[in-house]
């Protein structure tokens, strides 16, 4: 291991992240039972129990800190989750007659399956099966301020003891209720699956108690949390609660409901991105044309409304429009490139060491897409006095203050409803698609269905910015002395704020202040460097805000744990180390030890891979969870070269495994789809996936140009490894497969072809592998051959 | 208007809309049939995939004008009636590997499984690796390993 260098502290600085040694754990609310939690009956006919507000997770203090913490010590979900502490009580669980319970749940589910998670709670707390709990998703609820925004992986960790608390308060009235039906005491009854039974064999059902265990008025209880060693349903792994719908499509999507009137809407963009309309020169021929009952100017465009998409995508491409040209008309590529060039910041010195060897790198990551199936899409229905939203949103309170600010109302005039969405990705922090059809709804005085074309959701929807991410590490006699990492980044926005309206504003101070801020704040709570690496130091600079951005599956971790992974492979060779054995001795962690000694040995680490050919293993950190990867890639020529119509197939991943410890699971199953879909989204941020930005247009429209692992890209072997773990309290999960699996493509790119990748994905620079579609008219029209390609 | 009429998940079906309308779009917006989704309209992503007498198609390019009266459509919704039970195999194979992330793209790729499966047992021999690597239905959740780990045991059991 590394020894202490005795560097003083104060060579980091704010934004930076220390290298100290602490195992992060969960500070203990001291000196209380920490399965013991205050909660109440909600007075009412039928059985309502709520939490109350739980004992604070570390200081008391529920303030946004100013000053970031090292993320080791004080992550992303401390914030998070601190921050929804002040009104985690106004959560409820209602048990109904039919015997089933309903929780609206104040977060979005968008395939990560919390739905399915939350529900495994109840049930576990509750006494019911999995499949008599419902859980829905809650609309905009703005008393809630932070409580309703699903990022960060956040979702179990902050609603995991408040849930748990309600359906133990819900349960022991249960008991009480049944007491006095079956007349016996509490103590002798046991509830199991929905029923009460006493000694006697006598039995009541949750369904017969449902109103003789709600209690007229509001009253506090207190209840005893099951110990995770009592868990049965926690743990165990649970199918989706929603995959039968799913299978048989009826679940419905945003564009799927059907409100009275709101018939299908689009816009037609500008051809740069932002660009804004100055008139549509034909607005009589457009009216005329069949379908159309509607055309409005909006600030993004000229929308349309008809009896069919098919009829809207006819009219946008007849539409004659002028524009306002977009602020980045013009720019490429390599002028955003060097913006962030000058943008970057001198390196800090290092340490005075003559003796010291320097390793330095440099690394560039393009614009990614954060584009999901379901494009961006609401339907709005705005009156006079009053308007209702429906749309796939992560941060529903923020939403609904903007779309009430936009339209001139107050936000209790605003209804704004969460549907699922089909994917996220990061996307759906923001509410591009609900303002946009208010706006539209407000300008034709009719209900709105907005759908945003395909070629839109991928050129004008919202994107990872690109990046610079520069190294240095000085090493000498088999230590590292000190690493150094400074990221240059086009700007990230984070102005959906943490679900609120104040937060939200605060993100949107005056030249990008605010933004910046926050940015800094998660950069600085997300990132660290896992290894006994001596002085480390992180930072972040951000510059150019033209552009659409947000936060994409696991914000700033994979590009920066990608450009660290790298380095760690080359200071391994300088020192003759193997990168496995490297890993371990530098690493600080026992639980990354742990999951990287996992995956060398189920995955055969080291085995004799023919020319071309090779593994890639590398590791991540955060979200108090930990994982490692490793992958074997092929590149040799004929996989390389596949002939494959509209793709790309280049190097393929053959093999990965990966393993993960989070703590506390909830639902394996679930955790192990989430991984499989991050080892394809590493796999795609390393190979395949990114946006061109030419002469002000970004050139991919369509899954055919935006090269997101396919069939023909994803590994014919995968194999995900949950950890067992006696943490008591859960950790994220839906993004921490990206980081890893990310780096370790990489790392195994760079020894199958003897050159390690300085850009991502490695494609990029290649020539454009697809035809690009025009740009005016904005999207394109669909073919009418399907019946020639039936199979 | 001219009347269109097809067969819809078994059933004669009429509809009032110009020719040239794709059949996505009477399906969705005009009969309220919503399993096959939008996802390019351009037959690139497959989130639209349903069958036409019994092969896969893609509805988003296929004028209603084109369907003849008597050509069967069949969606995600009648995929079960072919079989006469609640759960075609391939849906059962989906459930018991349990695929769905989002299922913004399952309807589709569910079409597109049993369409495969049918297409190598005319061509006399079982499911290779190759063919699951032709599949064009993107899912952006990336759930490609459980639906190749379905597709095989959905074989099994059509
Ligand atoms: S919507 Fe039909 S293939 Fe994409
Ligand atoms: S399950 Fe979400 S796109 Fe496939």
């Amino acid at each position: 291991m590394a020894k202490d260098l005795g560097v003083p502290l104060e060579a980091c600085h704010m934004g930076c992240t220390l290298s100290v040694s602490t195992e992060p754990d969960l500070p203990a609310a001291s000196g209380v039972d920490r399965r013991r939690f205050i909660g109440y009956v909600i007075g009412g006919t039928t059985l309502v129990a709520a939490a109350d507000l739980v004992a604070p997770v570390g200081s008391a203090n529920a303030a946004i800190p100013s000053i970031p913490q090292p993320a080791e010590l004080y992550d992303l979900n401390d914030l998070l989750t601190q921050a929804t502490l002040p009104t985690s009580n106004l959560i409820s669980i209602a048990v109904h007659e039919d015997g089933t319970a309903s929780f609206a749940l104040p977060r979005m589910e968008v395939g990560q399956g919390i739905t399915t998670s939350t529900a495994m709670l109840i049930a576990e707390e509750l006494e019911l099966p999995v499949g008599k709990v419902k859980v829905t998703l809650a609309q905009a609820r703005p008393e809630l301020l932070f409580n309703q925004l699903t990022g960060g992986s956040n979702t179990t960790i902050s609603t995991y003891t408040p849930i748990r608390v309600a359906a133990a308060v819900a349960r022991s009235a249960l008991l009480d209720a049944a007491a006095i039906a079956l007349g016996d005491a509490v103590e002798n009854l046991v509830a199991r699956g929905g029923v009460i039974q006493a000694r006697d064999g006598r039995s009541v059902s949750y369904g017969e108690l449902a109103r003789s265990a709600a209690s007229p008025s509001t009253k506090r209880v207190e209840v005893k949390l099951k110990d995770t060693s009592e868990f049965r349903v926690v743990g165990v792994g649970h199918k989706r609660v929603d995959a039968r719908d799913a299978v048989t499509g009826k679940k419905k999507f945003t564009t799927d409901l059907q409100v009275k009137d709101a018939l299908p809407t689009m816009v037609c963009r500008a051809p740069t991105p932002n660009g804004t309309p100055k008139r549509l020169r034909n607005k009589a021929e457009i009216l005329r044309m069949p379908g159309v009952t509607h055309v409005a100017k909006v600030d993004t465009g000229i929308a349309v409304r008809a009896q069919t998409f098919g009829q809207c995508i006819d009219a946008i491409r007849a539409m004659r429009v002028e524009w306002n040209p977009g602020p980045v008309a013009g720019l490429s590529d390599k002028d955003i490139v060097a913006k962030l060039r000058a943008a970057e910041l001198p390196m800090p010195s290092l340490p005075d060491n003559p003796l010291a060897e320097l390793l330095e790198a440099d690394f560039l990551f393009y614009f990614r897409s954060n584009s999901a199936m379901d494009t961006n899409s609401a339907i709005a229905d705005v009156r006079a006095d009053r308007a209702t939203i429906w749309s796939g949103l992560k941060s529903p309170a923020t939403a609904q203050a903007r779309i009430a600010e936009a339209l001139g109302m107050s936000a209790s005039q605003v209804t704004v409803n969460v549907v699922t969405a089909g994917g996220s990705f990061g996307r759906r922090l923001f509410f591009d698609g609900a303002l946009e059809a208010a706006k539209i709804s407000q300008a034709m005085k009719k209900p709105v269905k907005l759908m945003w074309h395909r070629a839109d959701d991928a050129r004008v929807g919202r994107g990872h910015p690109m990046t610079t991410s520069r190294i240095r590490v000085l090493h000498a006699a088999g230590e590292v002395l000190a690493f150094q990492q400074s990221n240059t980044s086009v700007e990230t926005d984070f102005r959906h704020g943490l679900g609120d309206i104040i937060t939200a504003m605060g993100a949107d101070l005056p030249a990008g202040l605010g933004n910046l801020g926050f940015a800094e704040t998660v950069f600085a709570l997300t990132q660290e460097i896992p290894y006994n690496f001596g002085v480390v130091l992180q930072t972040l600079v951000e510059t150019e805000e033209r552009f659409n951005t947000g936060s994409m599956r696991n914000i700033y971790s994979p590009d920066t744990r990608c450009a660290n992974e790298l380095v760690v492979d080359q200071l391994a060779k300088k020192m003759g180390k193997d990168p496995y054995e490297f890993r371990k001795s530098f690493l600080k962690n026992d639980r990354v030890i742990a999951v990287l000694d996992k995956v060398a040995q189920a995955g055969s680490w080291g085995r004799p891979m023919p020319k071309h050919m090779a593994q890639g293993i590398a590791i991540h950190k955060e979200y108090r969870g930990v994982s490692a990867c490793l992958v074997e890639i092929d590149c040799r020529p004929q996989t390389v070269n596949r002939d494959i119509r509209d793709g790309v197939g280049g190097p393929r991943v053959t093999k990965v495994t990966y393993a993960i410890d989070v703590g506390l699971v909830v639902n394996p199953r679930g955790l192990e789809a989430q991984m499989q879909g991050g080892i394809n989204d590493g796999i795609a941020l390393a190979l395949t996936s990114s946006m061109h930005l030419r002469d002000g247009h970004f050139l991919e429209a369509s899954w055919d140009n935006y090269f997101y692992t396919r069939q023909w890209n994803t590994p014919p072997e995968v194999k995900v490894i949950v950890m067992p773990s006696d943490s008591t309290q859960p950790g994220g999960a839906g993004e921490a497969g990206v980081a890893a699996t990310f780096a370790a493509v990489a790392c195994a790119y760079a020894r199958a072809t003897g050159t390690m990748p300085t850009y991502f994905p490695i494609n990029h620079r290649e020539p454009l592998e697809f035809k690009v579609k025009p740009f005016v008219p904005p999207i394109p029209q669909s073919p009418t051959n399907g019946l020639k390609l039936t199979y | 208007m001219p009347k269109q009429t097809f067969i819809l998940n078994g059933k004669p079906t009429t509809v009032d809309v110009h020719d040239d309308v794709r059949v996505l779009w009477v399906l969705r917006d005009l009969l309220g049939v919503t399993g096959p989704k939008y996802g390019c309209g351009i037959n690139v992503c497959k989130a639209c995939t349903s069958h036409i007498n019994g092969k896969a198609f893609n509805p988003c390019s296929v004028r209603v004008g084109d369907l003849a009266a008597d050509d069967h459509v069949t969606t995600i919704e009648g995929l079960n009636d072919t079989v006469g039970k609640d759960l075609h195999p391939m849906q059962e194979a989906w459930l018991d590997r349990d695929v769905p992330q989002c299922g913004y793209c399952q309807p589709g790729q569910i079409m597109a499984a049993v369409a495969l499966v049918r297409k190598v047992r005319r061509e006399g021999r079982s499911i290779r690796d190759s063919d699951l690597d032709s599949i064009r239905n993107i899912c952006r959740c990336g759930t490609y390993t459980r639906i190749r780990e379905a597709i095989e045991q959905g074989a099994r059991h059509m």
